[in-house]
C-alpha cells in the first residue's frame, strides 16, 4: 500500500476542489447566488487570497458582473445552481456571442433526484441551445483538472465554458492533487471593443458567424481532447457515458469497455464512431434527459440507451445493473416506519408568522427557502411553490383572476435573501398595477436554507465584513407601497392582528416579519432560557403541539393513565417540552390558555 | 489482500454526522487506502433524515453505497437504523445509538414510535450493536461526544489501529480532546 502524503493530496468535495483549481487557474473575480449543491464553491474560494468573491443579488446579476470582469482581461469564475442559470439565461445566450477577454467559467450544479431543488432540470440542454461548450467531471479531483483546462479552452476559443457538476459530484469527498496558482493570460485593463462587446444587430451578426467557426474548430479540438477517453475491455457492450455516470458505470461493469465523455458538448462524433465500431453494442449511462442518446443517434450512430436506464432521479451502479439484466441479489424490504422530513429548527420565527396565517382562509403563495417548510403538516400554510421571487407575481396574478372577489384572499411569502434575488420587481408590478394582496417578507436577516449566506439585506458582505443594509421599509415605500409594516413573529397576537389589518386591506401592503435566524452565530451565543410545560395543568388541547416545534411532543394517555394523574378520562394525553431542544422563544407560552407552559424555574 | 467496505452513517440533521463520517474517513486514509464520501446538504438538514455514504478500498469509483452493500451502518438514531435496512446485507454490522427523537407526525400524535425497531434487524440475522451515546457523552462530561462514542464502536471492526485512530482526533478536533478521546474509547470497549 502506497501511503497518501497529505502533502500532495487532499480531501477535497467537489466544490472545495472546484475553489481550489478556480484560484490555481488565476481568477481573480468571483460572484455567484448560494444554492444547493453548489453554494460551498465560493465560501470557499472566498478564503483564498488574491481572489475578489462576493455573493450577487442574483445569478443574471453574478453572470453579468462575470461578464464585466472578463471583458476587463480578468479569469472569472460564475456560480450557481441548475435553476439559477434559467435566471441567468439571459445574458447567457448573449455571452456566447460577445466571447471573452479573460476567460469565464460558469458552474451549473444539478440536482438530479431534487434533494434540495423545485425541479431536476438537465442544463446540459443549455450548451446546446447557448451554443457554448460544457465539461463535465466526475469526481473532485477530475474537477480540479478539468476546471483548469476550461479557462484556458474559454481563452482559446473566446467562449464562455459551462461547468456541469451534480450533486454526487459536488458533496462527494475524495483525494485531490493540488498545484500552485498561475497568473492568466490576459492583462487586466480597459479595451474598447465595441464589434465584440456591443451586440447591436449589426455587430451581433457578425459575431453569429465567429459562434459559427468557433464551434467548428471545438469539434475538432474535442477529437484529440485526452479527457475524452477510452478504457478498454471486454467488446461485448460498449458503454458511452460521462460525469457521473461514468463512476456507476465502472462500478457495475469494471470489466467493459467504456468511452468517458468530458466535453458534453460539442460531442467527439469522430471518436464516439470509431469507438462504436470496436464493440458489438453501444449502451449509453447518462442521468436524466437522453441528451448524449439524441445527438449520438442523430449522427447516425446506433445505440441504446433510455429504453431500459431511467430518465427520473439519480443513478448508481445497482440501477444500471438491473437495468441491464444483471443479477443483483435479494435485497432487504423497506420496513413502514414514519416518515422525518425536514422541519423548521426549534425557536424558528417563521413558525409563529405561519401558525398564524394557516388560520386565515386566503391562498398563501409561498417562495424558496426555510420557510418552504410551513408547506408540511401541522402547519400547512402555504399552496403554492414555483421558483424564486414567484411568490408575489402568483399572488398578483390571482388576485386579478378573482376579480371583485379578491379582497382579502391572496399573500404571497418570501424570505429577504428571495426578496433580493427577485422578488423586489413582482413587488412593483403589484403597486403599478393595483393589487389588493399582502406581501409578508419574512426577514431572518439572512439566507439560511443554504447555510447562512449573507445578502444586500444583512448587513455585511461573503467575507464577513460590514456592508450596507438595504432598509426593507425605505425600498417598500419607495416602490409606493403605502402601508408597511413591521412585526415580531414571536409575538403571536400582535401578528394576528397586524395579518388581519393588512389582508383585508383593499390595496397592496407589505408585512416585515422581522426576528433572526436562531442557527446565526450570535443568536446561538445569546442564553436561552428554556420552558417547560406544567402537566397538572396541561389539558391536553393540542394547541402548542399544532406549532410543529420539534422540541414539542404529545404524549398519548389511556383513560385509566387519565384518570391516575387526575385528569378527565377523555384527555387522550398531554404535551411535553424538551429542555434540550428547547430555545425559549416563547411561541408556544404565547398560543397556551391554561398556564401550562412556562420557564422551569416557575414551576409549582 | 487490501481491505474494503462501505459504511453508511444516517440520522437526523445536527447530529454530527458529517463529522463522524470525517474522522472515520481520515482513519482510512492514513492507512493509505482510497476513499470517497458522499453527503447530502441544504434542505434535508433542517432536522430531517440524513445519510452520509463513505467507501473505502484500493481504488473506489462510485461514491454512493449500492442497496444491499452497506457492511456498517452507524446509526445516530434508533429508527433511522431502520430506515436504511434495504442497503444492509446478512453480514452488516449495525452500531446504533439507542436515543429516540420523534419525527414530526410522532410528535404531534398522529403516529406512534415503533417499539420493535431492533428485532426488525435482528430477526434478518444482522449483528445489532445497541449503545447509549447520550448517556456516555454525558458521563464523560461533554454531551456533544455521542458521535465519537459511535465512532469508537465502529472502530474496532475496521482495518485501522486504535493508535491511528487518536492520531487523526487530535489534529481534527479543535475544542474537548480529552472527552472526546474518552467517548472514542469507551465506544470501543462496547464493541471490542
Amino acid at each position: 500500500m502506497t501511503k497518501v502524503s497529505s502533502k500532495n493530496k487532499q480531501w477535497l468535495s467537489g466544490n472545495e476542489a472546484i475553489a481550489r483549481a478556480a484560484w490555481e487557474a488565476g481568477v481573480t473575480v468571483a460572484s455567484g447566488y448560494p444554492g444547493t449543491p453548489s453554494t460551498e464553491i465560493l465560501e470557499n474560494l472566498c478564503t483564498y487570497k488574491d481572489v475578489y468573491t462576493e455573493w450577487a443579488p442574483n445569478e443574471k446579476v453574478a453572470l453579468e458582473v462575470g461578464m464585466g470582469a472578463s471583458f476587463a482581461g480578468a479569469r472569472v469564475l460564475v456560480t450557481m445552481k441548475h435553476v439559477g442559470l434559467n435566471v441567468a439565461a439571459d445574458p447567457l445566450f448573449t455571452a456566447s456571442y460577445t466571447g471573452v477577454r479573460g476567460g469565464i467559467v460558469i458552474i451549473t450544479a444539478d440536482d438530479p433526484e431534487m434533494h434540495s431543488s423545485q425541479n431536476e432540470q438537465d442544463n446540459r440542454h443549455y450548451a446546446y441551445a447557448a451554443k457554448l461548450p460544457m465539461l463535465e467531471p466526475s469526481d473532485p479531483a477530475e474537477a480540479r483538472e478539468m476546471l483548469k483546462k476550461a479557462f484556458e479552452i474559454s481563452e482559446e476559443f473566446d467562449t464562455p465554458v459551462l461547468f456541469r457538476t451534480t450533486t454526487r459530484v459536488a458533496h462527494v469527498k475524495g483525494l485531490v492533487a493540488t498545484g500552485k496558482r498561475k497568473k492568466g493570460p490576459v492583462a487586466v485593463a480597459i479595451e474598447k471593443m465595441p464589434a465584440k462587446f456591443v451586440m447591436l444587430p449589426g455587430n451581433a451578426r457578425m459575431r453569429r458567424r465567429s459562434i459559427a467557426e468557433r464551434m467548428e474548430k471545438l469539434a475538432a479540438f474535442v477529437e484529440t481532447f485526452a479527457a475524452n477517453r477510452i478504457d478498454k475491455g471486454d467488446k461485448k457492450i460498449g458503454f458511452i457515458t460521462g460525469g457521473i455516470s461514468y463512476l456507476y458505470v465502472k462500478e457495475a461493469f469494471p470489466k467493459a469497455s467504456v468511452l468517458k465523455i468530458a466535453t458534453t458538448w460539442p460531442l467527439p462524433f469522430n471518436k464516439i464512431r470509431d469507438f462504436a465500431a470496436q464493440v458489438d453494442e453501444v449502451v449509453i449511462v447518462e442521468e436524466l434527459d437522453p441528451f448524449l442518446e439524441t445527438h449520438i443517434k442523430a449522427a447516425g450512430i446506433a445505440c441504446t440507451g433510455k429504453d431500459k436506464i431511467p430518465a427520473m432521479g439519480e443513478l448508481n451502479p445497482f440501477i444500471i445493473k438491473k437495468a441491464l439484466g444483471q443479477e443483483t441479489g435479494d435485497i432487504f424490504a423497506p420496513v413502514d416506519i414514519p416518515p422525518r422530513p425536514p422541519n423548521m429548527c426549534p425557536g424558528c420565527p417563521h413558525r409563529g408568522l405561519f401558525y398564524n396565517l394557516a388560520k386565515y382562509d386566503v391562498f398563501i403563495a409561498g417562495d424558496i427557502g426555510c420557510y418552504t417548510l410551513g408547506f408540511l403538516p401541522p402547519l400547512s400554510a402555504m399552496d403554492s411553490c414555483v421558483c424564486m421571487g414567484a411568490s408575489i407575481g402568483v399572488a398578483h396574478g390571482m388576485d386579478k383572476a378573482l376579480g371583485d372577489k379578491a379582497q382579502g384572499k391572496t399573500v404571497a411569502v418570501i424570505g429577504d435573501s428571495t426578496f433580493m434575488h427577485s422578488g423586489i420587481t413582482g413587488l412593483v408590478n403589484m403597486v403599478y398595477n393595483k393589487s389588493m394582496s399582502t406581501v409578508i417578507i419574512l426577514d431572518n436577516r439572512i439566507t439560511a436554507m443554504t447555510g447562512h449566506q449573507a445578502n444586500p439585506a444583512s448587513g455585511s458582505n461573503i467575507m464577513g465584513e460590514p456592508a450596507n443594509a438595504i432598509n426593507l421599509t425605505e425600498l417598500c415605500r419607495a416602490i409606493g407601497v403605502k402601508h408597511v409594516r413591521t412585526v415580531n413573529p414571536h409575538d403571536i397576537k400582535e401578528c394576528k392582528k397586524v395579518l388581519t389589518e393588512e389582508i383585508d386591506r383593499p390595496e397592496t401592503s407589505v408585512i416585515i416579519s422581522l426576528a433572526p435566524c436562531v442557527l446565526l452565530p450570535e443568536e446561538r451565543k445569546r442564553p436561552k432560557i428554556p420552558l417547560t410545560s406544567f402537566v397538572d395543568n396541561c389539558t391536553g388541547c393540542g394547541t402548542c403541539v399544532r406549532l410543529g416545534c420539534p422540541a414539542i411532543s404529545w404524549v398519548p394517555l389511556t383513560a385509566a393513565e387519565a384518570k391516575k394523574m387526575g385528569k378527565k378520562e377523555k384527555q387522550k394525553g398531554y404535551a411535553r417540552i424538551s429542555a434540550e431542544m428547547c430555545n425559549g422563544c416563547g411561541q408556544c407560552l404565547a398560543v397556551c390558555k391554561f398556564k401550562a407552559i412556562g420557564k422551569a424555574e416557575d414551576a409549582k | 489482500m487490501i481491505p474494503s467496505g462501505n459504511i453508511l452513517f444516517c440520522g437526523v440533521g445536527g447530529q454530527g454526522i458529517l463529522l463522524a463520517s470525517e474522522i472515520t474517513a481520515f482513519a482510512l486514509l492514513e492507512c493509505g487506502l482510497d476513499a470517497k464520501k458522499s453527503e447530502v446538504h441544504g434542505m434535508a438538514q433542517r432536522g430531517g433524515s440524513v445519510v452520509a455514504h463513505l467507501r473505502y478500498g484500493k481504488k473506489v469509483y462510485s461514491p454512493l453505497i449500492d442497496p444491499g452493500q452497506a457492511d456498517f451502518l452507524v446509526a445516530f438514531e434508533t429508527m433511522e437504523a431502520v430506515r436504511y435496512l434495504p442497503f444492509l446485507h446478512k453480514g452488516s454490522k449495525v452500531i446504533v445509538n439507542t436515543h429516540q427523537i420523534a419525527p414530526p407526525a410522532v410528535a404531534t400524535g398522529k403516529m406512534v414510535y415503533p417499539t420493535d425497531l431492533l428485532t426488525q434487524l435482528t430477526n434478518r440475522n444482522i449483528a445489532v450493536y445497541p449503545l447509549d451515546g447520550f448517556s456516555i457523552a454525558k458521563a464523560v462530561g461533554e454531551i456533544r461526544t455521542a458521535n465519537l462514542v459511535l465512532v469508537g464502536a465502529l472502530s474496532t471492526f475496521l482495518p485501522v489501529s486504535e493508535d491511528v485512530f487518536l492520531e487523526v482526533l487530535k489534529k481534527r478536533i479543535p475544542r474537548k480532546l480529552d472527552e472526546n478521546i474518552a467517548a472514542f474509547k469507551d465506544g470501543r470497549k462496547i464493541t471490542a
